[in-house]
Parts: structure tokens; C-alpha cells; sequence
């Protein structure tokens, strides 16, 4: 590797963590934006005044918002996500099983969604406009259309009240055998590969397709060489790179498909936790959750940004 | 030609070839239409045979059909194409995928496009040789080398290792001829291979492709649109126009004796009769001393350069690109304010600034575009764009302006069915008519012509040139005409200032510029156009004296 | 002027159920045969002549539940995407034609936005806020306003350094003319087409927010509501919560037909009529 390439890689990573930083301080900055007393707007009008200002207090509002920030930043730094105003727990632990939950999901998800995609998108280039690439996209087009819990829900009625396969709760606890946890996901795995399938393999195609126009596959063509050939050899090189992109970029769509999915099957991850704390008001879980997911989505688009410059030939191999 | 003994006999016989394609115009049902009429054409072992015909003659797709191809939606529907004595047509997917790179191999208008970005020069070069199995890997790098060397590539023993974007487009299109030489081919294509390229590099790839063509006793058809460049590498030429054969005879025959009407007027589309204006008393606009810079005087781009216009005459500016032609224009116009120097118009300096000047002055000086297309507003009609200078700066209201929207494409030699069209429905050269009548429609001392002729066929542009001299004579209005062809120069000019690097380095009435002493930028710009005679190449590169900007 | 005949049959369809939805959304009290929130059989029961859709987890008409959430689906979606809209296009074009300082500091406010997945910022947002049909409107508004801007300055930047703005500018004509005769149009196809996407956006957006229950608060419910109150009858075999996620479903794949033909149709630069 040349050092220009380091160079660009170092700076798109220190960008990512300044971007970080930045979304750190909205996503605070987010949870101070109402006018007024937020104790007040947790507790509801009824609320005792022993009580808010007890709440005022371990919210620690008696401070300027910006030494609540830092004071924040630097739990969150040494690995202290504070405790959860609900139940009283420590927030990290009770995240650290969760988000293995989650990533076990998204994970499984991801390895039958990106190739599944890429095979589609090749296949819809190979058919260009016949009636395989017309279903695709016909079918890509309505699965935009779909509400992730109606894909959700049409896989519950189905395939685990009609037909009782699979079951329609996803329940996973810590003495589940692997084989047990991977039944308990199909249904959950099976609908965020719906939800992140259309666009991935749409974008796919888009990138196939711009490199399969190109003058140099052409020229690959008019040596004689075969169609495999051709594509392997000279498309599939410049492909690789805007499709590591759409995989990523689509990765990052999964963050938050994650979210309404893990709902659907009372599944016990971050994006059900995320989802219960809002509603219960709490604060400091959702920042501490909400950092986490930010967090998670910029680095798999670092990562989009990293493939392209490593696979531009310009870069590598510099005048 | 594997042994290069074989110097007669037949190489290529197409009879009666038929080809179509299938067009989807937006909103309507999708229809045929045939490119190629029953072109028939023969072509001996070692010939060269050279295609020429505006867009849309069908010539790259003729040239294509000799390796069994079609681009898009394009079919070879009808005819036979005979290559070596046999049908290719007739070979199936197999049989084009022997024959391609082996018999016949192509070579690309924009090579810089046609090499993959992602592999070293070599492994290109060799690729098709090896896919064949007509040679070992290190014979074929050596003879690639060999190759590198006759087409005067510089370091042709490490070249190879260089990937396409560290090597300069004219090289690129040298070393897609040696891919093309590299698996001894019969028969090489040339599709356009020299049009991309700067006029002074133009003839070192074309001289080093006939010395190439010369050695390696290799056919060829040599696809282009400019005739005097294809009389230099030509055996025989073939002259197309929308997708029927016009004439067919001997390089001579055609350029000197044409037969065909059309031929006529391809071989003297250069011949504009124009007598030179003395200039007179005093320059109503001159720069003097500009220097202007992009990126906040990073990039210096004209340097100290001084130029008058009279009125009523035309200033013609020279120049290869990067030479600071289309800069001077900017900042004339007041686009691109200069640093250092004044623009004095009517004996007073115009504002530095385009905001700084009033609306008088903005009227004075129009400007025509080089890509008409997207120099008029798509959404607006003719009668709007022609219009609006009316209403802008004379307040022309309803029946008043539309006569003279009238009167106005009159001039422009098209008639009034054309005010409530959309620039999408009119062709290239109706285009730039309509911007030569919109800035007509200012009534301006000057109008500044950014190439306006070069996206043009030749006998399109032609016209275009014909029509301004013309308006020149009817309107008194004075050109900055800004080329890199010095054909349009001489037809159009009465004085020309030769731009190089920012610079002006030669500058002065049409006749003392164009007679010796030169300098040397300017006897390299003037021996490199090329001439309509045949031999021209060989004392062209012997009488020069100064390297290429592209080497 | 519009040909009937002439719209392709995808259109045509997209065209009649979007029209459909709107005048159930507009005449919701006139068309429903029950009350919004009244109860008028037993929980779910199937459906029959009485209640075609059957009912609901309450005993509430299912159907009239749907034709009363069109009203409040429509009416947050219009206003969101409205808002977003003019929000971001205004800011967008001002940012391409002023540049400068006004244009950095918008930009890099909204990749800052845009970096966090819009529903986390949405869910983080909403832990603090009141839950009332203020807060959601300005909250889906100004979130997806970003990427409305996004477009916008794309697309007036490409256009502002076209030859004939340029030829415009050098006429001497003001930024008025330039912003809406020159830029404007020629901006109409891709704005427009954006615009049906971001409504099916806001759509989603809204429904998703209601079935986590952090959108429209019961008694009354849009279509995200009413799946997320019906969503426990799934396991019975009940399909109800089925029929309001198949309403939008088929709200968006008809405005997305809609667009994608008014998208073809105005990119062809003829005026319409070639």
C-alpha cells in the first residue's frame, strides 16, 4: 500500500471520529431540546414536588447542560453508560446481552441477504429488460412499498399461525443450544433480509450495469474473450469496489430495520430496549442506545468509504 | 499476418450489409431503424481502406461488423461479411469469439476509455495474444516491446508496467495500437483513433500508426470523419453518408477528382472565400497586459497577454487546450475578473466584475457557446430564447418583438415553423443558428465565439461559418473567434493571435501571422494541421522543429 | 390537454387509488357506515355483510377505523412532507445560488443529520417530547428535510453551471429570473418525482412511529396505530392488523407509480407533446 492511501484512509478515519463526536453532542443536545422542564414532561403534571426534585437531581439538571455533557462523554469513554432512571440498573450491563442478541440477528440476516442480492442484481443485468429483471424490479418496487411490520406480520400469520413452522415469538435465553437460538430467528432473520433485499440488490444492479457500459468491457469483448471471462476479468475488478458500498450502505439500512423487527417478535435486543425506554421516557438508556446504533451505522459507512479508495486503481497506484 | 509474404488476395469481402436497430424513443412504442443500407465493400490483404462520413453515416458500425459486433441494440440483419473466405456470420458466438483478437483486432476513439483502469498496460497488451495461444507469454511481452518501440513510445521496455491513468492520452492511443499489432492480426480497425487528441499530437499517432501499418504488412479500415487526415494512411477511401454508400474509389481519385457531389463538398469544406479587412483606425476593444488566475491566483492561466478587436473584423485566437483561449474569453466577458490589466471598450475600461457593468455594456458584448445544447434553456422555445434579449434591453413587447423574432430567423436562414419549438427538436447546426440570432438580437459591437463550430459535422459547421461572415457584412459586428483549427481560422479571420501556455506568442493581421519567419510554437501549430494532399505526413514531420506538447 | 388514453396502465391505477384514498380521507364521516371510536359488535369478529372488514381488538368497525386513519395518516404525511419540502428546497437552492459561508454551514449541518439513522433520531427526539400531532409533524418534517435538501442543492448546483444560466447571467438578468426561469423549471422533474418519494417516506416514517406507539396516541389512530392495536390477534389467526398494513402498502405503491409516470413524463423536454 502507497502512502497516499494510508494518508486517505487515516483521514477519512479520523473525519468518522469527529463525526462521532459531533453526533454525540446532538444526540445529547437532542434529548435537552424541550422548552421547559424536562423532569416536569417525564413525571406528567401530578407529579409531587419531592419527586421532581429528586429527579432533577440524578438527572443532575441542577448543572449547566455542557458540564452534563462532558461529564457524559467521559462515562461514556471509560465504558459507564450510567444507570437507567426506570428500573435503577446499571444501563450497560443490561446491554451487553442484548446487543450480542442483536448482532447475532443482523449477522445471520446479512449473510443470506448480501449474497442473495448480489446473485439477483447478476442475474437481473445478465436478463437486462427481459422478464426476470422486470419481476425484480417489480418486486423491488413494492417491497420498498412495504411497511417492515407488514412483512412481519405476514410471515407470523403464515409460516407460524397457519402452518406452524416456525414459532411467532422469538424468544432466546442463555441455555438455548445454537440450533434452538437459529429457529428461534428464522422468522425475525427471514424479514430483514425482505426489508434490506430489494434496495441491495437494486443498487447491485445499478453498479453492475454502469460498469458493464463501460468502453473497457468492450474492448474486453472485441479480444475474444467470453462472456465469464469478460466479467470476471474485467467487470468484476471495478464492480467490487461500489459494491462493497451498496453492501454497506444497505448494512446501515439493517440498523434500523433492526429496530421494528426485534418489536414484531418481542425479540430481546437493543432495538426493542431502545423502543421501551422512549416510551418509558428514560433518557439516559436511550442516549446511551441511541449513541450505540449512530455509532454502528458511521462505522459501516467509514468502512463503504475505506473499500472504495482501496480498490481505486488512481490511488493505489499513484502518478 | 503471420508470415507477411501474402501480398495479394483477398482479406475482407462485406456483400449487401443490412443493419439495424432498435430504437425506444421516450413515451412511444419502440421502432426499427435500419443504420446501414446494402453496403458492399472489398479490402486486399495488407490494403488500407478509410471510412468517412459525418455522425451517423454508419461508418464505426461497418467497421464493428467485420468482428461480428454491434453496439447496444444494434443487428447485423442482412448480407454477407466474408473474412478469409468464410461467412463469419455464419460462425455463431464461438466463431466471433476465435476471430476477435486474432484476426481482426480494434482500436478505440478514446483509448484513455477502452483500457481497463484496473490492470497494468502490459497484461492488456498480451491478453488477447495469449488467449489464442499464438504465442508464449515472454514472446508476446517481447514482441509488445518491440511494438512499444516502433510506435515511439518513451522507456517501451518498462511502459508495460504503468497502469492506463499514469500514461498521457496520446500514448494511450499508441499503445492500444500496439494491443491491436500485438496478436498479428489481418485486420485492425481504427475507429476515430486520432479525433480526441490536440492537433500537434494528432500527428505523431498517426504517423507512428502508418509506420506501424507500413512494417507489419497488417490491413486496415480506417474509420474518420476528417478527410485529410484519412488521405495520409489510406489506400483507397470510402465515402458514407447516412448509412448508404456515396462513393468508392483510389485515395487520388477521391480528393483530387471527386465524382459525387457530396465528396465535392467534403474536400473543399475548408475553402471559405474571405478577403482580409485592414485594420482600421483604432481597436474599439482592447486588453491590455491581462493576467488572470483560477483558485485565487494559484493556477495562472493567461499571462500578461494584450489583444485589439476593430470594428467589424474578427480576431481569431489560437490555441491547443490548456493554452488560456477559452479563459481570455472569460475574462473579457468579465466572468473570470483579471488581476493585473485592463479591458478598455469605446475608449473607457469596462468593469473588472460582471456585476460592475451596466446593462449597456452587457448588451455590447455577446457570446456564442461551443455545445449548443446546453447553451439554451430546454424549457424554453425558440420564440422565448430569441425573445428575451428583445424585452430584456429594448422593453419589445407582443407584435413588435415577434417580428422581430421573425426578421431574426430570417437571418439565420430558418423560417418561422420554428418559434414555438423546444431546442430538443432541432438539430445540431439549427441549434447554434438559434444562438447566433439570440445574440444577434442584442444588436451588440461584439460577439465572442467559444468554438462554436467544433461539436459540429464539417459541413454543418461550415454553414455556420458561411452565415456568420455573412451577418458580419450585414451587421457590422466584430468576432472574437476562439479555435483550436486553424482551417476555421484562415476562413474566417482578419487578424489572429496564437495562444501557448497562457501566452500570446504571435500575434498580428491574418497575413503577417500566417507568412514566415515563425516561431516555433507557431510553425509546429501550422505544419500540423492536415493538408488534403496526399504525402503531406512525411514533410510535415521532417520539417519540424519543435517536439509535441503531448510527448 | 391529458389524454386519458395515453397514461400507461401502471399510472392509471396508481392514478385511481390515490385518488380513492384521498376522497375516503376527505369524506371519512360522510363514507364511514360506523363512528370512529364506536363499539359496535364483539372483539375481533370476521368479516360479514355487517362489517366487511370485520372488527376490531375493541369491537370497533374495522372498516370504519380504516377510513377515519386515512384522515389522520394523510393529514400528517401531507403536512410533514409539506413541510419538509419547502424547508429543504428553499434552503437548498438558496445554498447553490449564494454559495459561500450560508452554503458550508448548512451542509455540514445536515451530514451531521443525516449520519444517524433517521428513525433512532426520531425515537431520541420523542423521549422527550409531548406526544401530540404538533411535535410528530415537525419532528418528521424537519428530519427528512435534509435529504430534500440534499437533492435540491444537487440539482441546482448541476443546473447553475450550465452554459445557459451562465448566457443568462452574462445578459445581466437579476437572481429572479435566474432562480425561477432558468433553475426552476428545469429542477421541476426530479423535485417532483422526489416529492411522491418523500411522501411515501413520511407515510412509513409515521406508521412506523405509531406501531412502536410513539406517533398518533389512541382514542384515535392512524394505520400504524390501528396494526399496532390488532397486532395481538396475529397469533390467534386474526388477520385484522393485516388489512391497515396492506392499506399502506397500497397507499405507497400507488403514489410511487403516480411519480415514477409524472417523472417520465416531464423529463421529455418537448414540452409535453412529443
Amino acid at each position: 500500500m502507497s502512502a497516499p492511501i494510508v494518508k486517505l484512509i487515516a483521514q477519512r478515519v479520523a473525519l468518522g471520529i469527529l463525526l462521532l463526536l459531533a453526533v454525540s453532542v446532538l444526540i445529547f443536545a437532542g434529548t435537552q431540546i424541550l422548552p421547559g422542564d424536562v423532569a416536569q414532561a417525564i413525571l406528567g403534571q401530578s407529579a409531587t414536588p419531592e419527586s421532581l426534585a429528586n429527579l432533577r437531581e440524578q438527572l443532575g439538571l441542577n448543572q449547566p447542560a455542557y458540564i452534563r455533557y462532558f461529564h457524559w462523554l467521559g462515562g461514556v469513554l471509560t465504558g459507564d453508560l450510567g444507570t437507567a432512571m426506570s428500573s435503577g440498573q446499571d444501563i450497560a450491563t443490561s446491554i451487553k446481552e442484548r446487543l450480542w442478541n442483536t448482532l447475532f440477528l443482523a449477522f445471520w440476516a446479512a449473510i443470506v441477504a448480501i449474497p442473495l442480492a448480489i446473485i439477483l442484481g447478476l442475474i437481473a443485468v445478465r436478463y437486462r429488460n427481459g422478464w426476470i429483471d422486470k419481476l425484480i424490479s417489480g418486486l423491488a418496487l413494492a417491497s420498498t412499498s412495504f411497511p417492515e411490520f407488514f412483512i412481519g406480520y405476514l410471515l407470523v400469520y403464515f409460516f407460524a399461525v397457519k402452518w406452524q413452522i416456525f414459532p411467532a415469538i422469538s424468544t432466546v435465553y442463555d441455555e438455548m443450544s445454537f440450533g434452538e437460538r437459529m429457529q428461534a430467528i428464522v422468522l425475525p432473520a427471514t424479514a430483514l433480509t425482505l426489508v434490506v433485499l430489494a434496495h441491495m440488490m437494486r443498487m447491485t444492479r445499478a453498479a453492475i450495469l454502469n460498469v458493464m457500459q463501460s468502453a473497457y468491457v468492450e474492448t474486453a469483448e472485441l479480444k475474444g474473450l467470453s462472456a465469464f471471462a469478460v466479467i470476471r476479468k474485467h467487470a468484476f475488478p471495478n464492480a467490487i469496489a461500489p459494491i462493497i458500498n451498496v453492501v454497506m450502505l444497505n448494512l446501515a439500512y439493517l440498523v434500523v430495520g433492526v429496530v421494528v423487527v426485534e418489536v414484531i417478535f418481542v425479540y430481546p435486543g437493543m432495538g426493542q430496549y431502545l423502543v421501551d425506554h422512549v416510551t418509558k421516557r428514560d433518557v439516559p438508556v436511550v442516549q446511551a442506545v441511541g449513541l450505540i446504533f449512530a455509532a454502528v451505522y458511521i462505522s459501516l459507512n467509514i468502512i463503504a468509504d475505506i473499500a472504495a479508495i482501496v480498490a481505486n486503481p488512481r490511488l493505489r497506484h499513484p502518478k | 499476418m503471420a508470415d507477411g509474404k501474402a501480398k495479394s488476395g483477398l482479406l475482407l469481402d462485406i456483400r449487401n450489409l443490412r443493419i439495424e436497430a432498435t430504437v425506444y424513443p421516450p413515451g412511444e412504442a419502440p421502432k426499427t431503424i435500419t443504420l446501414v443500407h446494402d453496403v458492399s465493400l472489398t479490402l486486399e490483404k495488407g490494403k488500407v481502406l478509410g471510412l468517412i462520413g459525418e455522425s451517423g453515416a454508419g461508418k464505426s458500425t461497418i467497421g464493428l461488423s467485420s468482428m461480428g459486433y454491434g453496439r447496444g441494440g444494434v443487428r447485423i440483419t442482412g448480407g454477407e461479411v466474408i473474412l478469409n473466405g468464410r461467412d463469419i456470420l455464419k460462425g455463431g458466438k464461438e466463431g466471433f469469439r476465435k476471430l476477435r483478437g486474432r484476426e481482426v483486432c480494434y482500436v478505440a476513439q478514446s483509448a484513455a476509455a477502452a483500457f481497463n483502469p484496473a490492470h497494468r498496460l502490459m497484461d492488456q497488451v498480451v491478453e488477447a495474444t495469449l488467449l489464442h495461444g499464438t504465442a508464449t507469454r515472454a514472446e508476446a511481452e517481447k514482441r509488445a516491446v518491440t511494438l512499444f518501440k516502433k510506435l515511439s513510445l518513451p522507456n517501451p521496455e518498462t511502459i508495460g508496467q504503468r497502469f492506463p491513468h499514469q500514461v498521457s492520452g496520446g500514448q494511450l492511443q499508441r499503445v492500444m495500437t500496439a494491443m491491436a499489432l500485438c496478436s498479428e492480426p489481418d485486420l485492425i480497425v481504427f475507429d476515430e483513433p486520432t479525433t480526441a487528441l490536440d492537433v500537434t499530437t494528432q500527428i505523431d499517432v498517426l504517423a507512428a500508426i502508418k509506420d506501424a501499418i507500413r512494417d507489419t504488412h497488417v490491413a486496415a479500415l480506417y474509420i474518420t470523419h476528417d478527410l485529410a487526415v484519412v488521405a495520409q494512411v489510406s489506400d483507397e477511401i470510402m465515402v458514407l453518408r447516412h448509412g448508404r454508400l456515396v462513393e468508392w474509389g483510389g485515395t487520388r481519385q477521391i480528393i483530387k477528382e471527386p465524382r459525387q457531389e457530396y465528396t465535392n463538398a467534403l474536400v473543399s469544406v475548408h475553402e471559405i472565400e474571405h478577403k482580409e479587412q485592414q485594420p482600421g483606425t483604432a481597436p474599439f476593444l482592447s486588453v491590455k497586459n491581462v493576467t488572470a488566475a483560477y483558485g485565487g491566483g494559484q493556477v495562472k492561466v493567461l499571462k500578461n497577454v494584450s489583444v485589439d478587436i476593430y470594428p467589424g473584423q474578427t480576431l481569431a485566437v489560437v490555441g491547443e487546450s490548456g493554452s488560456g483561449k477559452s479563459t481570455l474569453a472569460r475574462a473579457i466577458t468579465g466572468l473570470l475578473p483579471p488581476e493585473q490589466g485592463t479591458v478598455t471598450f469605446d475608449g473607457r475600461p469596462l468593469g473588472n466584475k460582471l456585476a460592475d457593468r451596466p446593462k449597456e455594456d452587457l448588451r455590447q458584448l455577446q457570446m456564442i457557446y461551443q455545445m449548443a445544447d446546453v447553451a439554451m434553456n430546454p424549457r424554453q422555445t425558440v420564440g422565448t430564447i430569441i425573445g428575451r434579449p428583445l424585452e430584456f434591453y429594448f422593453g419589445m413587447r407582443g407584435r413588435e418583438r415577434d417580428k422581430r423574432v421573425a426578421e431574426l430567423l430570417d437571418e439565420i436562414e430558418m423560417g418561422k415553423g420554428f418559434v414555438d419549438r423546444y431546442p430538443a427538436e432541432l438539430s445540431g447546426g439549427q441549434k447554434q443558428r438559434v444562438c447566433i440570432a439570440r445574440s444577434l438580437a442584442a444588436k451588440p459591437k461584439l460577439i465572442i465565439c467559444d468554438e462554436v463550430t467544433s461539436a459540429l459535422d464539417p459541413l454543418v459547421a461550415n454553414g455556420i461559418l458561411k452565415l456568420l461572415l455573412n451577418l458580419q457584412q450585414v451587421e457590422k459586428v466584430a468576432y472574437l473567434f476562439i479555435t483550436h483549427d486553424l482551417a476555421t481560422v484562415k476562413s474566417i479571420a482578419d487578424s489572429i493571435a496564437v495562444m501557448y501556455r497562457g501566452e500570446v506568442v504571435r500575434y498580428g493581421a491574418k497575413s503577417k501571422v500566417l507568412t514566415p519567419p515563425f516561431d516555433a510554437y507557431t510553425d509546429l501549430l501550422l505544419s500540423s494541421v492536415p493538408e488534403m494532399e496526399i504525402g503531406w505526413l512525411e514533410k510535415a514531420i521532417a520539417g519540424r522543429r519543435m517536439e509535441s506538447a503531448g510527448n | 390537454m391529458l389524454d386519458i388514453r395515453r397514461i400507461p396502465i401502471a399510472a392509471l391505477i396508481g392514478l385511481v387509488l390515490t385518488t380513492l384514498f384521498v376522497l375516503a380521507a376527505v369524506f371519512a364521516p360522510l363514507i364511514a357506515p360506523h363512528g370512529n371510536a364506536e363499539i359496535v359488535g364483539d372483539v375481533w369478529e370476521p368479516m360479514s355483510s355487517a362489517h366487511w372488514l370485520g372488527t376490531d381488538n375493541l369491537g370497533r368497525d374495522l372498516l370504519s377505523r380504516l377510513i377515519y386513519g386515512a384522515r389522520i395518516t394523510l393529514f400528517i404525511a401531507v403536512l410533514a412532507t409539506a413541510l419538509s419540502f419547502s424547508l429543504g428546497a428553499i434552503l437548498g437552492f438558496s445554498a447553490a445560488v449564494f454559495g459561500g459561508w450560508f452554503d458550508t454551514i448548512l451542509s455540514r449541518l445536515v451530514d451531521l443529520l443525516m449520519s444517524i439513522p433517521t428513525l433512532i433520531m426520531g425515537l431520541v427526539v420523542l423521549s422527550v417530547l409531548p406526544s401530540n400531532l404538533v411535535t410528530l409533524i415537525l419532528v418528521m418534517g424537519i428530519l427528512d428535510s435534509t435529504r430534500v435538501y440534499r437533492l435540491s442543492r444537487a440539482v441546482a448546483v448541476d443546473i447553475n453551471v450550465m452554459d445557459y444560466v451562465e448566457a443568462a447571467k452574462l445578459r445581466g438578468e437579476g437572481s429572479g429570473w435566474i432562480i425561477f426561469r432558468e433553475i426552476l423549471p428545469n429542477a421541476l422533474s426530479p423535485l417532483v418525482s422526489e416529492l411522491g418519494l418523500r411522501f411515501i417516506y413520511a407515510v412509513l416514517f409515521l406508521s412506523t412511529l405509531s406501531f412502536l406507539g410513539l406517533g398518533v396516541q389512541p382514542p384515535d389512530a392512524d394505520w400504524g396505530g390501528m396494526v399496532k392495536e390488532n397486532k395481538d390477534g396475529i397469533v390467534f389467526g386474526i388477520p385484522a392488523a393485516l388489512i391497515p398494513a396492506a392499506a399502506i402498502a397500497a397507499l405507497a405503491i400507488s403514489v410511487n407509480l403516480v411519480a415514477d409516470w409524472v417523472l417520465n413524463r416531464t423529463t421529455s423536454l418537448k414540452g409535453g407533446r412529443g
